[in-house]
């Protein structure tokens, strides 16, 4: 188990990264999520003992390592540019270690081997560095630091030089990987779907400090805060002031005709906030959880009007963006996925239409007034 | 389809432009040499000048125990200066090339200052320095550290100092153009693998950095070798080395052909120290790094 406490860095007068309190479990697919400038490279390389915190503590097992240098910690780390040895070849380079700690020969050949075996790079142990491919290379970084057997295998946006097929291959192994190995995996990238998909847990990173962390499911399902909720997927928020709120029901006024319910999901997943009476809130709803109609639901679903002002068709999905009738609201996204059934419905640009979502699907972030996350 | 286009506009105008550089090769060395080696197989005449017989005697007196000792003596220093230019240079081109990027001009620029003056006033500027009633003697005998001022004057430590300091920033400037192309993060790299500062040194940065070691070495131990105004005006004209032979040869002896067959076993020799620095080298670069 790996913790956390209060861990800040500081470079000059900017926090880089502010009072972050993780717990991260053995065994763990564990995403830091962010947008460049976040912070989470930087809290990365302190976990790897290439940056002292400035303050703060990191607990690995009951011991505390945030003072130990690089090659004291059983960490290893697979850098953005894989930061291979352009001098030596494959197998020397997935050697090195194993060598700078002085494992016997015949156990370093076994361990090297075994290790390409798993990259599927045994075939290329003599080649030299340059002359194999991203997607080689990411293998051979990826090799070199498995061979070590780290408790922590530190992951620095590993898959990002690489193009989209080639990502969504590599994503798939290092999954399968980490599954079999039962390494804890540390892995930071600003893609929010290759977190989504590969993680155990998500820390979503803002401005140094971290926004929410959960489970994929969690983090796109019910996010915290408006940074998340609009960093993680796309959404769309409408304003309003809340009418009453109960144990189970929501009710805010927008600036729609009809007020906006919000009910907690019946997993549990996503519990109903309490906000008092005029509270100002942002309803968030997912795109693909709207549903276009020609005629208006019944008042047990959100709804509102409006005409379709773009269709944009991209294969599996469409995107419809709607403008809402009577208000200067930006248009709100609805996606549908692309079937018989909704083809023959034909929705075209012009068509006046309605939206409507159930009350379990939406859900109510009070407005921070002085947040400048807010953007 | 672009970078082959350019390649052939390069190739098809190259013999052109290296017209310059040709002529220039051919005129002030190429001809210059091959006379120096057309005198070193001639007589010396009678009253300085040059007897055209042509005779070997020449090289084999080159080979006599005295010269060897000389060229010995040449070759230490050389070697002495070069080695100890790459220990002091390289950490001072670390330091330049890893500084932050508003400090690396002005590094350089120290670096390159010492050029601005010949190097016959700063081998001067040293014997000041060290003199007995020097600034160092000086310091070191109002410090209490020492009692009676050392000795610096026509000492192999002045030679050494001399020729560093002269030499030094030959060394610096390939070294600095080797370690500023190199990814720090290999560093990192290395030490996350578990290196030593020891390791990382050998294993890494040395390697990769090969190429400027081999040039700044090329570059102080060539011109050491036939060095000699430093250490007379630095180490007294006590030992004699083989560009004070030579010099002797053409212009106090007058034995023109002695002095171009000693030339030329100097050439030889320089070629010769590099050819077996270069093949150690590659041989290092076959075999198995680690």
């Amino acid at each position: 188990m790996l913790e956390l406490k209060l861990l800040s860095k500081k470079f000059g007068s900017n926090f880089a990264v502010q009072n972050i309190n993780l717990l991260i479990k053995d065994g763990e697919f564990f995403s830091l999520l962010g947008p460049s400038g976040c912070g989470k490279t930087t809290l990365l390389r302190m976990l790897g003992g290439f940056e002292k915190p400035t303050c703060g503590e990191i607990w690995q097992e009951g011991v505390r390592i945030d003072q130990l240098p690089p090659n004291e910690r059983h960490f290893n780390i697979v850098f953005q540019r894989y930061a291979l040895f352009p001098h030596l070849n494959v197998w020397e380079n997935v050697a090195f270690g194993l060598r700078m700690k002085k494992v016997p020969k015949a156990e370093t050949q076994s361990r090297v081997k075994e290790t390409l075996d798993l990259v599927k790079m045994e075939e290329y142990a003599d080649r030299s560095i340059e002359t194999l491919s991203g997607g080689q290379q990411q293998r051979v970084a990826l090799a070199r630091a498995l061979v070590n057997r780290p408790k922590v295998l530190l992951l620095d946006e590993p898959l990002s030089a690489l193009d989209l097929k080639l990502r969504q291959q590599m994503q798939v192994e290092l999954l399968a990987l980490q599954r079999r190995l039962k390494h804890t995996f540390i892995f930071v990238t600003h893609d929010q779907e290759e977190a989504l998909t590969l993680s155990d847990r998500v820390a979503v990173m803002n401005q140094g400090v971290v926004e929410q962390v959960g489970t994929p499911q969690e983090i796109y399902e019910y996010p915290k805060t408006l940074f998340v909720s609009k960093f993680i997927g796309s959404i769309n928020s409408f304003s309003g002031e809340v009418k009453e709120c109960t144990q189970d029901v929501l009710t805010v006024n927008g600036f729609f005709k009809r007020p906006i319910q919000v009910k907690p999901t019946r997993d549990g997943l996503r519990p109903l906030h309490q906000f008092h009476h005029g509270a100002q809130v942002h309803i968030l709803v997912r795109p693909e959880k709207l549903k276009l109609l020609k005629s208006q639901p019944g008042p047990e679903q959100n709804s509102l009007e409006g005409s379709i002002k773009e269709v944009l068709y991209q294969g599996a999905i469409t995107h419809f963006f709607v403008q809402p009738k009577d208000t200067n609201f930006p248009p709100v996204v609805a996606s549908q996925p692309n079937s018989a059934l909704t083809a023959k419905k034909g929705f075209s640009t012009g068509d006046r239409i309605y939206l409507a979502w159930s009350p379990e699907d939406c859900l109510a972030i009070e407005k921070e007034t002085n947040n400048a996350t807010q953007s | 389809m672009q970078r082959n286009l350019n390649e052939v506009a390069v190739n098809q105008s190259s013999p052109a432009l290296a017209f310059p550089l040709m002529s220039w090769f051919c005129l002030f060395l190429v001809v210059p040499l091959g006379i120096v080696m057309f005198y070193s197989f001639l007589t010396k005449g009678m009253y300085g000048g040059i007897e055209f017989r042509f005779t070997v005697e020449n090289y084999i007196r080159a080979t006599d125990w005295i010269y060897l000792k000389i060229f010995w003596s040449s070759l230490k220093l050389a070697l002495i200066t070069a080695f100890s230019c790459l220990l002091i240079g390289y950490p001072m081109a670390y330091v330049m090339a890893t500084a932050t990027s508003w400090l690396r001009p002005v590094f350089l620029m120290l670096v390159i200052v010492p050029f601005w003056t010949n190097f016959v006033v700063r081998a001067f500027a040293i014997k000041i320095l060290l003199g007995d009633n020097g600034p160092v003697n000086f310091f070191l005998f109002h410090f209490g550290l020492i009692q009676e001022p050392i000795i610096f004057t026509n000492t192999y430590f002045a030679v050494w100092l001399g020729m560093v300091t002269n030499y030094l920033p030959f060394m610096v400037l390939p070294l600095y153009v080797a370690l500023e192309k190199f990814d720090f993060t290999l560093l990192e790299a290395a030490r996350d693998l578990g290196a030593s500062s020891w390791m990382i040194l050998r294993k890494i940065l040395i390697p990769l950095t090969k190429q400027g070691v081999i040039a700044g070495f090329i570059f102080v131990f060539t011109p050491a070798l036939g060095e000699f105004v430093i250490p007379d005006l630095l180490g007294g004209a006590k030992t004699m080395l083989i560009g004070n032979l030579i010099t002797e040869q053409f212009l106090k002896t007058r034995d023109w052909p002695f002095g171009s067959a000693l030339s030329f076993v100097l050439i030889f020799t320089v070629i010769g120290c590099l050819m077996i620095y270069l093949k150690s080298q590659q041989t290092n670069g076959k075999k198995k790094v680690i």
